[in-house]
């Protein structure tokens, strides 16, 4: 072969149909607020139902973000998930009480200050144990996943246990922070303070989940390792240190939503992780195993869904969320916004 | 002629239960491109995932630059200096086209001189720059795919097949690139089917057949040989070059 002709190589862009579809479920979530205005046919209640349907999904999103990373960065299904829940809860909890001083003083900077410190305790604690549970649990059932199933499930029967040795086998009652007790009334709708918070700080969580996973480094490894694990290695980055780092960094989110599970039931019980799994499995399989924009919108959803059916018809609310994830699946298989994997 | 870059002394690799490399012995000069050709199934893409450390060889020394890497993890076998252009291309679709290279350049921020000249060989990286990569074509793919190698100079580039599959224009397209990073004094070790560009490209050529390395030799002695073309690989380049 001699001097090769000079073919300029064909520069086609995508087409808009193949660059909006990645958003279209985006759409979905205005589209079932708008459903849920039109059946409800009562503003105020809508409202009130919305607000507290988003503060659900956000909770739920914070849970389900670690879960979809690691399932999808190392094909690891943890079914003790709802044990960090349940840890982060106990532990924010019990610094909240400690600090009755701050959460029953009538300032918000006190209560603030307060809920950080639980924050913190919860997340610290949920993301030790998070190391520990990897290193102990789920490492030597790498690539096995009946084996994850049973022995992640068993972790999560001894941690519900632990909870039962430290804190007592009763529930514990948890009063919110002075400032962030009551509602404030909007177009005649009533919207808890504490909700308003939750949505807030969901929205928060997932910007900054957003910017790390696309504006870091350390983000973009663990996108690409979710799509081809070997590559990342082959590029020079040991995998197996970013896994842990996300593990734990999942089990410190699930423990953060815990502490604010905690506060929007005032209750916590021992196994309150497991009773939210089921809605954080239904968010991780819709949204598409290892997609953090997946597991966001299907948050939402189902948490939307789950309100707005609880008001029309309180004993459909859990199987309306089941329906929600087969139309879903039958739209989309893979999810709503599958990660392409090797 | 000093020690190769790298040396295979007796590998041999196993894939689950079966023996796939029977005892390769292989020699890449450095500065040098080798090709490594021979029928599918031959062993050249275990061979080049075992060099990365992505199988595990059985037995046997992978020398780079005189230290054994054999057995090493694929990021330490990274990091001593050898990049991959997989035989599936391996890029990250879900990652832009500029993320796919961020992630390349594992040392630092990327080297604007050294991205104006990949922007030169491979245009389309440039404007697709903020695109997923998996929205690309085959041919693009491959660009990006060849680009995230030399995004920053190696020690040894490992390319398996850049030509599958892609029509000509893309092909001369890749070879142009590929002469840019022989001409920068890279060590390259590739496997090619099509001949013509092997021919092009080589300066020595290992011809594999079931596990082994057959024959050795510079590509200018099995270019010029059309009867040890087609005992060694049953081709008969001749008409076709
Ligand atoms: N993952 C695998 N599991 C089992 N066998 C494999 C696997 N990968 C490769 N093999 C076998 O190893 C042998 C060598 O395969 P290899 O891919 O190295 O050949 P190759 O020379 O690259 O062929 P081609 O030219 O078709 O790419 C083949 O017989 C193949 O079937
Ligand atoms: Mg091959």
């Amino acid at each position: 072969m001699t001097a090769a002709p000079d073919h300029t190589p064909i520069l086609q862009r995508p087409s808009i149909r193949v660059r909006m579809e990645p958003w279209l479920p985006v759409l979905l979530v205005p589209v079932l607020v708008l459903l849920g205005f039109v059946s409800i046919a009562n503003p105020s209640s809508w409202l009130t139902l919305t607000v507290s349907g988003l503060a659900m999904g956000m909770m739920i999103f914070v849970i389900a973000s670690g879960m979809t990373l690691v399932f999808g960065l190392m094909d690891v299904i943890n079914f003790g998930h709802g044990a960090f829940i349940s840890f982060g809860a106990f532990v924010g909890v019990s610094v909240l009480i400690a600090l009755s001083a701050l959460t029953g003083a009538p300032s918000l900077m006190l209560n603030l200050l307060a809920l950080l410190a639980a924050v913190i305790a919860a997340m610290a604690v949920t993301g030790a144990i998070g190391w520990g549970f990897e290193r102990v649990i789920v490492r030597p059932v790498y690539g096995a996943h009946l084996k994850q199933i049973l022995v992640t499930m068993g972790g999560l029967i001894v941690a519900e246990q632990m909870i039962h040795v430290i804190w007592g086998p009763k529930e514990i009652f948890i009063a919110r922070p002075e400032m962030l007790k009551g509602s404030i009334t909007l177009f005649g709708a009533t919207l808890e303070k504490y909700r308003l918070v939750a949505v807030g700080f969901g929205a928060l969580v997932f910007i900054a989940m957003r910017l790390v996973l696309r504006r870091t480094k350390i983000g973009l490894i663990v996108r690409a390792g979710v799509e081809n694990r070997e590559m990342v290695q082959a590029l020079g980055y040991r995998i197996r240190r970013v896994f842990v780092g996300v593990f734990i960094a999942g089990s410190a989110l699930a423990g953060l939503g815990g502490i604010m599970w905690a506060l929007y039931q005032e209750l916590i019980t021992a196994h309150m992780g497991n009773e939210i799994m089921i809605l954080v499995f239904i968010v991780v399989i819709i949204g598409g195993l290892g997609s953090v924009e997946g597991a966001f919108i299907g948050a939402l959803l189902v948490g939307l869904l789950q309100n707005y059916v609880a008001y029309l018809e309180p004993k459909a609310a859990l199987i309306s969320n089941i329906g929600l994830m087969v139309a879903i699946l039958m739209w989309r298989p893979q999810g709503m916004s599958p990660v392409i994997k090797v | 002629m000093s020690e190769p870059m790298l040396r295979l002394e007796g590998v041999r690799t196993d894939i689950a239960q079966y023996h796939i490399l029977h005892g390769v012995d292989l020699d890449v000069p450095q500065g040098q491109v080798t090709m490594l050709l021979g029928r599918n199934g031959a062993g050249k893409t275990t061979t080049l995932r075992t060099v990365m450390g992505l199988w595990k060889p059985r037995a046997g020394r992978i020398m780079l630059a005189g230290r054994n890497i054999a057995g090493q993890d694929p990021a330490a076998i990274a990091q001593a200096g050898v990049a991959l252009v997989p035989e599936n291309m391996g890029i990250f679709a879900n990652l832009t086209v500029e993320e796919n290279m961020i992630l390349a350049a594992v040392s630092g921020p990327i080297d604007p001189a050294r991205l104006d000249w990949l922007f030169t060989v491979f245009p389309p990286l440039k404007t697709f720059w903020k695109n997923p990569a998996g929205n690309l074509s085959g041919g693009q793919k491959q660009m990006l795919a060849t680009a995230r190698a030399m995004v920053e100079e190696r020690r040894l580039y490992l390319i398996d097949e850049p030509s599958k599959g892609l029509a000509p224009a893309i092909v001369s397209t890749l070879a142009r690139a590929l002469r840019d990073l022989k001409a920068k004094g890279a060590t390259i070790l590739m496997v090619e089917q099509n001949f013509k560009l092997a021919r092009a490209l080589g300066d020595q050529a290992a011809v594999m057949d079931d596990g082994r390395i057959v024959w050795a030799g510079p590509m200018a002695t099995l270019a010029g040989d059309a009867g040890l073309q087609e005992r060694l690989m049953g081709l008969s380049m001749e008409g076709h070059a």
